[in-house]
């Protein structure tokens, strides 16, 4: 009895190594991987999580910030994003992974001025740490992560930009997000599930 | 006739603003454009450094580069900027204020998923990112900024 504890307690080590061995290899979450929850604190002074939202079937988790020229050409469309799809269950969840020695622009503070002159109706959270970022696997901001809720799990279903011409929204012809979400609203599968964008890099905490 | 020399003057007066003020000239090109730029053959290392005027650790960078290209004569460097398309104007002033000595192209297409694969797979979309190609064709692609020394060290691995 105690050999075969010995071994399972082995074997899930090992399991767990892997696992995290591949996470780091592929650098972060991919599409139908468990995305982590998180509890960061918000420019309303509250703190957000997945968990704390019961009645939610998924969230739009955008890693975005104050400075980017390509968030700030998006900061509009992620207020409709969000005023479309909370209604149906997948509120956005705004988070700013940007390290404020490296990029004041993207401090707290300058995080609540932004959020109340465009009036977020999403969350604007903070991962002053950085750990969720790193997790998850962000690059860039804006990226979106695009996760629905199964049983306790929260799993990835779309990973990339909200659409393929940042200059004029009037001008998109690939709407990857809204597509994302139609599919997983309507239980169909994604067809375009990872995008890329130029988009502007992290600003790491210098260690 | 007065109307007519006046307006030359301020013809060539613009001329010499767009034109006389800065260089090189900014090239604005699709991707396909850019494409052929890199299939082109060459005796020497390419770089083409991806940045854009608004992105500061690019910025911070841009020196570096262009003390190692105007150090090594088998190194060929490019910078393409990301810049709006729709205001090449900034770009152009920034050559100028910042006096960047080499050539400069404004890659003018924001349907960005189409193309990044193409440049690399590995690349994510932040910049700044650099595509090295070596006289063979082999591409080398390194994303994130890069200080003189490391960028020294890439080049003599190339090599």
């Amino acid at each position: 009895m105690k050999k075969i504890l010995q071994k399972t307690l082995f074997f899930t080590v090992i399991i767990m190594l892997l696992t995290n061995l591949g996470a780091f290899a592929q650098g972060g979450f991919q599409v139908g991987d468990k995305a982590m929850d998180f509890d960061l604190k918000t420019v309303e002074g509250t703190t957000v999580s997945m968990a704390n939202h019961p009645d939610a079937k998924g969230f739009l988790v955008i890693f975005s910030c104050n400075t980017c020229p390509y968030v700030v050409a998006y900061e509009d469309r992620m207020i409709e994003l969000h005023n479309t799809y909370a209604p149906k269950g997948f509120p956005v969840i705004a988070i700013n992974p940007n390290d404020a020695k490296r990029s004041p622009g993207d401090s707290f503070d300058n995080m609540k001025k932004r959020a109340k002159s465009k009036n977020f109706p999403f969350a604007y959270a903070y991962d002053e740490t950085q750990e969720i970022t790193k997790a998850y696997g962000a690059t860039n901001t804006p990226q979106v992560y695009l996760v629905k809720k199964e049983g306790n799990d929260f799993i990835v279903k779309y990973i990339g930009a909200i659409d393929n011409n940042y200059q004029d929204a009037s001008a998109v012809t690939k709407k990857y997000v809204e597509d994302a979400m139609e599919a997983v609203l309507t239980g169909g599968s994604v067809e375009e599930e990872r995008t890329k964008a130029i988009g502007c890099t992290i600003k790491w905490r210098k260690s | 006739m007065l109307l007519i020399s006046r307006a030359l003057i301020l013809l060539s007066f613009l001329f010499t603003g767009v034109f006389g003020t800065y260089s090189p000239p900014l090239e604005v090109i699709s991707f396909d454009t850019f494409e052929q730029m890199t299939q082109k053959s060459s005796d020497k290392i390419k770089i083409y450094n991806f940045w854009a005027t608004w992105c500061a650790p690019c910025v911070k960078e841009m020196p570096a580069f262009e003390k190692v290209n105007s150090e090594d004569t088998s190194v060929e460097l490019l910078f393409i900027s990301l810049d709006d398309g729709r205001r090449p104007e900034r770009v152009t002033a920034f050559i100028e204020k910042r006096g960047v000595k080499s050539p400069v192209f404004l890659l003018d297409d924001v349907d960005f998923n189409s193309w990044i694969n193409k440049v690399s797979e590995k690349w994510s979309g932040a910049i700044p990112a650099t595509l090295f190609v070596k006289p063979n064709g082999e591409r080398i692609f390194h994303e994130g900024d890069l200080d003189e020394s490391e960028l020294k060290d890439i080049i003599s691995q190339l090599k």
